[in-house]
C-alpha cells in the first residue's frame, strides 16, 4: 500500500491522479487551499477505494508554515511513498507585462512556493532515503514564448531545480520526476483557445504520470507528443522566432 | 465555442461554464442573469436539449458524497457519468439499476432525461429508483426534492429536460449483482408479428431489446433479432479489460446509403443461423455495444444525424407499428441501427417519455429531404397518441411537442412556481415554444 502526500489536490490532474491511486488503496494526504473542495474529493476518494485520506489547508506562498504542515503529513503518513507537488497558477501573460507586481506575485507561487517546497521534502525524503517526488512543471519552460514567458520562467526554474535535485537525491535512492504537460483541459485553461485535436483530458495526463512513477522516468512529456513539439519550438531559429506570436 | 449534442445537428455558438463548488454556481447564476442558461453533462442527447447561448457544465462536479453499503444509496455530484458509477461499483457488487445504451452519460442528465434501459418493461425509468436529488433553482435556493418532499418539483424535473433548474447532486439505489456478467439469448423473428409476439412471452425477462431491421420490407417487414438477459448465474465481479476503438474523423456520409446499410443488416440478421442462440457475455457489450467505438457519432458525416425514436401505446396495436415501419422501409432511408422495444407501466413524471407500448428508435443523416419523411412520421406517431422522446429530438413542431405531451401545462406551472422559466432554458425549449 503506497503513502502518498498531494500538494494542490484540488488542481484538475492532481484529483485525477488521486483517483488512480485511491482505487488501489493507497493512503493519501491531501494539501490545497479551498477546504470546501477538499472535503469533498476526500469523501470522493474514500469512495474509490483509498485506505485513508487527511486533508489540511495550505496555503502555498506561506513558506513558513510549510515545514509544519509537511511533518504533519510525514508524521501521519509514516513515510512518503510519493509527493505530487501540483499546486499553481496559469498567470495571465498580458496583465504580468503590464504589473511588476502581478509578474512578481506569478514567480513567487509558482516558482519560488514550489522551489521552497521541493527544498524542504528533499532534506526529508534524503534521509528516508526511499519514494518519488514528482513535479509538474510545464511544457512551457522549454523556451521563453512571447505568448507566456512569465509562467514560462517559473516553469523553467523548476525545472532547472528538479534536474538538479534529481541528480543529487539518486544517490540516496530517491527519485525525482520532472512532469512537463502540454495544453490540459482544466479549468485553469478553461478560458484559452486551444485547437481541440492538441487538449489532452486531466484522466490522460494522470495516467501517464502514474506510469512516468512507475518507470523512474526523469522527465515526463504527456501526452507524448509534446516531446517533439517542443523539440520543434527549441530549435527554431532565432530570427523566424522572434517574428511569432506562439 | 462550437457546441452540439451527439447527433452533432444542430451546432450552435456558446459560452460553456465550468462551476466547480455550489458557491461558484450560485455566484454564475447571479452573473447571467438576463441570458437563459442550459445545462449540460456529457453532451449524449442527440438534439438540441443540451443547447444554449450560456451553456452550464457538470462536468466539474463529479464527485462521489456517499455510499451505504447495507442499502446500496449511492450519494454523488449530478457529473459523475454511469461509467464511474460502474468502474467503481462492480467490482464491489453492485449495478446500476436502470441504464440507456451508453455509460457515458452522467446522472444529473440521466436523472433530466429520465432515461430508460432494456428493463424498462419490468423496472420503469431512472428516476425510479432516484431516492432524492439537489436541484439549484436561483441564486439562492438549492432544493432537496424526492416524491415526498417538494414533489412537484420533483416530477417537473425528473425528465424535466434540465428546466427546472441545474440539479447538483443526488440519491440512487444501486442494485446487488453477484458478476459482472449477463445470460444472454437472442431470438431470430422472422417479422414483426413474430417479433413483437417474442417480447409477450418472454415479458419476464429482466432486460429485452430487439435489433429491428428497417430495410427489407414485403414479408420480412421488421424481422429482427431479439435479445434476453438477465444476471449470470456463474461469473466474475471484473470490469470489462477490452480497449475502445475510435472514430478520428468525420466518415465521408456517402458511405452509408441504401446499399451498404442492406448489406450490413443482412449479414446482422443472419449472424444467427439457429432460432435462438444462447451465450454468457460481459455486462459491457450487452448493454452498451456502441461505447466500444468512441465517437461513433462521426459515422454519419459532417452533417450530423437525428436519431427519431417514438413510442406508441399498446392500444394502437401491432397494425400501427407495421404501418409506421412501412413507411420507413418504403422511403429507403432506415439505417443499421434501428432498436425495438416494449415499454411496461408509464410513471409521474410530467415530462418523462415511456408510456406502456412499443417504441422504435433509428437513425437518419441529416439530408435535404429529411425532415418532409420525418414531419409524416410525426404525423402518424400523432394519429395513434404516441410521442417523440425529447432527448433525441432537434426538429419537432410545437404543435407536435403540446398534444403529445399533455403534461406540459403542468410542468410549465411548477417552472413558474419555482421561478425557473426564462433562467433555466434550451435551444429545445426554444423551439417547442417553452421559453
Amino acid at each position: 500500500m503506497q503513502n502518498i502526500l498531494i500538494i494542490g489536490a484540488t488542481s484538475a490532474i492532481a484529483e485525477a491522479t488521486a483517483k488512480l491511486y485511491a482505487a488501489d488503496g493507497a493512503n493519501i494526504y491531501l494539501l490545497a487551499r479551498n477546504e470546501e473542495r477538499l472535503k469533498i474529493i476526500a469523501a470522493d476518494l474514500k469512495i474509490r477505494g483509498a485506505t485513508s485520506v487527511k486533508t489540511e489547508c495550505f496555503e502555498a506562498n506561506d513558506l513558513a508554515a510549510h515545514q509544519a504542515l509537511l511533518d504533519r503529513a510525514y508524521q501521519t503518513l509514516g513515510r512518503f511513498d510519493i509527493v505530487l507537488i501540483a499546486h499553481g497558477t496559469l498567470g495571465n501573460q498580458k496583465a504580468s507585462e503590464a504589473s511588476t507586481e502581478v509578474t512578481m506575485q506569478e514567480l513567487q507561487t509558482n516558482a519560488l512556493s514550489t522551489i521552497a517546497l521541493l527544498s524542504r521534502l528533499a532534506n526529508m525524503m534524503e534521509k528516508q532515503r526511499h519514494g518519488t517526488l514528482a513535479v509538474i512543471s510545464s511544457v512551457a519552460g522549454d523556451r521563453g514564448r512571447p505568448s507566456n514567458y512569465v509562467y514560462g520562467t517559473a516553469k523553467a526554474a523548476v525545472t532547472t531545480f528538479s534536474q538538479g535535485l534529481g541528480a543529487r537525491l539518486f544517490k540516496s535512492g530517491v527519485h525525482v520526476l520532472i512532469i512537463k504537460p502540454g495544453m490540459v483541459d482544466t479549468p485553469m485553461t478553461a478560458e484559452m483557445a486551444m485547437p481541440p485535436i492538441l487538449v489532452a483530458k486531466p484522466e490522460q495526463i494522470a495516467k501517464d504520470i502514474v506510469k512516468g512513477i512507475e518507470n523512474r522516468k526523469d522527465v515526463l512529456y504527456t501526452p507524448w507528443f509534446w516531446k517533439f513539439v517542443m523539440m520543434g519550438i527549441i530549435h527554431l531559429p532565432r530570427t523566424f522566432f522572434k517574428k511569432t506570436t506562439l | 465555442m462550437k457546441m452540439h449534442g451527439w447527433g452533432r445537428y444542430p451546432v450552435v455558438n456558446a459560452e460553456v461554464y465550468a462551476p466547480g463548488t455550489q458557491g461558484e454556481f450560485k455566484t454564475r447564476l447571479s452573473v447571467s442573469t438576463d441570458a437563459g442558461l442550459t445545462p449540460r453533462g456529457l453532451g449524449r442527447s442527440y438534439g438540441d436539449s443540451s443547447l444554449g447561448e450560456h451553456m452550464l457544465s457538470s462536468r466539474r462536479i463529479n464527485h462521489f458524497l456517499a455510499f451505504d453499503s447495507a442499502t446500496g444509496v449511492l450519494q454523488c455530484e449530478a457529473g459523475v457519468s454511469l461509467s464511474d458509477v460502474l468502474d467503481v461499483f462492480v467490482p464491489e457488487g453492485w449495478f446500476l439499476p436502470v441504464t440507456p445504451g451508453t455509460q457515458f452519460v452522467t446522472i444529473g442528465g440521466a436523472i433530466a432525461s429520465d432515461v430508460h434501459g432494456k428493463n424498462h418493461h419490468v423496472a420503469g425509468c431512472f428516476c425510479d429508483h432516484v431516492e432524492h436529488l439537489d436541484i439549484l433553482v436561483d441564486t439562492e435556493r438549492i432544493i432537496r426534492c424526492s416524491p415526498q418532499e417538494h414533489p412537484d418539483l420533483f416530477h417537473a424535473t425528473c425528465g424535466g429536460m434540465g428546466l427546472t433548474g441545474m440539479i447538483l447532486s443526488a440519491a440512487i439505489r444501486l442494485k446487488p449483482i453477484r458478476n459482472a456478467f449477463i445470460d444472454q439469448t437472442t431470438f431470430k423473428a422472422r417479422n414483426l408479428e413474430e417479433s413483437l409476439d417474442l417480447f409477450n412471452i418472454y415479458a419476464d425477462a429482466p432486460y429485452s431489446v430487439a435489433w429491428i431491421d428497417c430495410i427489407a420490407g414485403g414479408r420480412s417487414l421488421g424481422r429482427s433479432l431479439l435479445m434476453t438477459g438477465d444476471h449470470a448465474v456463474e461469473g466474475t465481479l471484473t470490469l470489462n479489460s477490452k480497449s475502445r476503438i475510435g472514430l478520428p474523423i468525420d466518415m465521408p456520409s456517402m458511405l452509408l446509403n441504401r446499399h451498404s446499410i442492406k448489406a450490413f443488416n443482412t449479414l446482422y440478421y443472419n449472424r444467427i443461423k439457429g432460432v435462438s442462440v444462447k451465450s454468457h457475455v460481459h455486462y459491457e457489450p450487452f448493454f452498451y455495444p456502441l461505447d466500444s467505438i468512441s465517437d461513433w457519432n462521426r459515422m454519419y458525416g459532417k452533417n450530423g444525424f437525428t436519431q427519431y425514436q417514438f413510442v406508441i401505446p399498446q392500444a394502437a396495436g401491432h397494425e400501427a407499428m407495421a404501418a409506421i415501419l412501412q413507411t420507413i422501409v418504403a422511403s429507403g432511408k432506415g439505417s443499421f441501427l434501428a432498436v425495438l422495444k416494449v415499454f411496461g407501466k408509464q410513471n409521474d413524471n410530467l415530462l418523462s417519455f415511456p408510456v406502456e407500448g412499443y417504441t422504435l428508435a433509428l437513425d437518419f443523416k441529416i439530408e435535404s429531404d429529411l425532415f418532409p419523411l420525418i414531419d409524416r412520421l410525426d404525423a402518424m406517431v400523432l394519429d395513434y397518441n404516441g410521442r417523440i422522446y425529447l432527448t433525441k429530438d432537434a426538429r419537432m413542431s410545437p404543435l407536435t411537442f403540446r398534444s403529445s405531451y399533455r403534461k406540459c401545462d403542468a410542468f410549465q406551472a411548477v417552472r413558474n412556481t419555482y421561478g425557473t422559466s426564462g433562467r433555466f432554458i434550451s435551444h429545445q425549449s426554444k423551439r417547442l415554444g417553452m421559453d
